[in-house]
């Protein structure tokens, strides 16, 4: 488990370094998220010469555990966001609106474009 | 006995573990309560624990500064728990080779709607031009959304409190609004999840279904890909 937790890391740690050596408008993690694609896939390739850990599904369990989680990992920004409320006042209305109709607009259209291609082309 | 209860506060309230334990367990008892109510979309637990945990802490009069020395080490979870959406995407490669095409368009169409439909209605209600910049960023994960409206002019704390906002809505809006468009691939829905409300609709796609999870985790990335692109164009 420690070293799958070290691995995790280790990618989040290349990618903050390519992302702030090349100035790629995406986030470290992000990158560490394609790092840790080829990892898996790196392994595939050579299953014999990898650790035990790397073999017996630790690895994936690790990653599931940190993911089982995921929205207690948004509350320490969202309770910044409760003391911050104070920056919407004055626009309040245009920015309600703004949110809420853009937001319902983005989630059908992204939905119902990939519904659309993929039943076309049988996906 | 007032002022021995004074004392042991003003030492708790220094130490990083308060906090921390608060979190923690006002996420548990949140989370148990949005299961009780059988994850019905407005129980969002994200909403329900900021709201809990926000009361307690301006309550008490503590400075956000001193929540975040406890509440950092979750926050910190956060970059790991991102590179870790790379096991469901491995483990669901074949269906994710198989969807390329349909997650290209529906990303491109998708990230445009948001963008535009955002930026129009806010200047059409006469927001300021600093807001609306603000605004712009807002459907892209918050580290990048900051960046984006900082570099144009924009108010970088108001985009994150619009950042946490738009996922919130996102989560909450996400399950009644394709269950009436009658959207079941979980494809799809996964994916606008996490296109429209980054890290926080795909939390909540995760907890749908791993495969709707995945989805979202996808299109979190590749829309603060494209976002920072277009803004800068947009604007």
């Amino acid at each position: 488990m420690l070293l799958s937790l070290g691995l995790i890391l280790l990618c989040q740690l290349v990618g903050e370094a390519i992302t702030h050596a090349t100035d790629v408008p995406v986030p470290g993690p992000v990158i560490g998220v394609v790092l840790c694609l080829l990892l898996l896939l790196a392994r595939d390739q050579a299953l014999r010469w990898m650790p035990a850990e790397l073999r017996d599904g630790t690895f994936e369990n690790t990653g599931r555990g940190i993911l089982s989680h995921l929205s207690l990992l948004f509350i320490p920004a969202g309770v910044g966001v409760v003391q911050r409320l104070d920056v919407l006042a004055g626009n309040a209305l245009a920015i309600a609106v703004s949110l809420l109709v853009s937001t319902i607009l983005g989630l059908a259209v992204t939905a119902w474009v990939f519904h659309f291609v993929a039943r076309r082309l049988h996906a | 006995m007032h002022e021995d209860v004074f004392a042991l506060w003003v030492y708790l309230a220094r130490s990083p573990l308060l906090w921390l334990t608060v979190t923690i367990l006002a996420y548990c008892l949140c989370d148990r309560i949005a299961a009780a109510l059988r994850r019905a979309p407005l129980a969002n637990p994200v909403l329900m624990t900021m709201c809990l945990v926000g009361l307690l802490v301006r309550g008490t009069g503590t400075p956000y500064a001193t929540y975040f020395d406890g509440a950092q080490f979750i926050h910190f979870l956060l970059g790991p728990a991102t590179v870790a959406l790379a096991i469901p995407l491995y483990q669901h490669r074949h269906m994710v080779m198989r969807s390329i095409l349909p997650m290209a368009c529906a990303l491109i169409a998708g990230s445009v709607t948001a963008l535009i439909s955002a930026v129009l209605i806010a200047r059409l209600l006469g927001a300021p031009a600093a807001v609306v910049t603000s605004i712009a960023p807002k459907s892209v994960t918050a580290a990048v959304a900051m960046g984006i409206s900082g570099r144009l002019g924009g108010d970088p704390a108001l985009t994150a409190v619009l950042v946490i906002l738009t996922g919130i809505l996102g989560a909450i809006i996400v399950t009644p609004l394709l269950d009436w468009l009658r959207i079941t691939d979980k494809r799809a829905r996964g994916f606008a999840a996490g296109l429209a409300a980054h890290g926080i609709g795909t939390a909540r796609a995760f907890q749908v279904d791993p495969l709707s999870g995945t989805f979202a985790g996808i299109a979190m990335g590749l829309n603060a890909l494209l976002t920072a692109v277009i803004v800068p164009l947009l604007l």
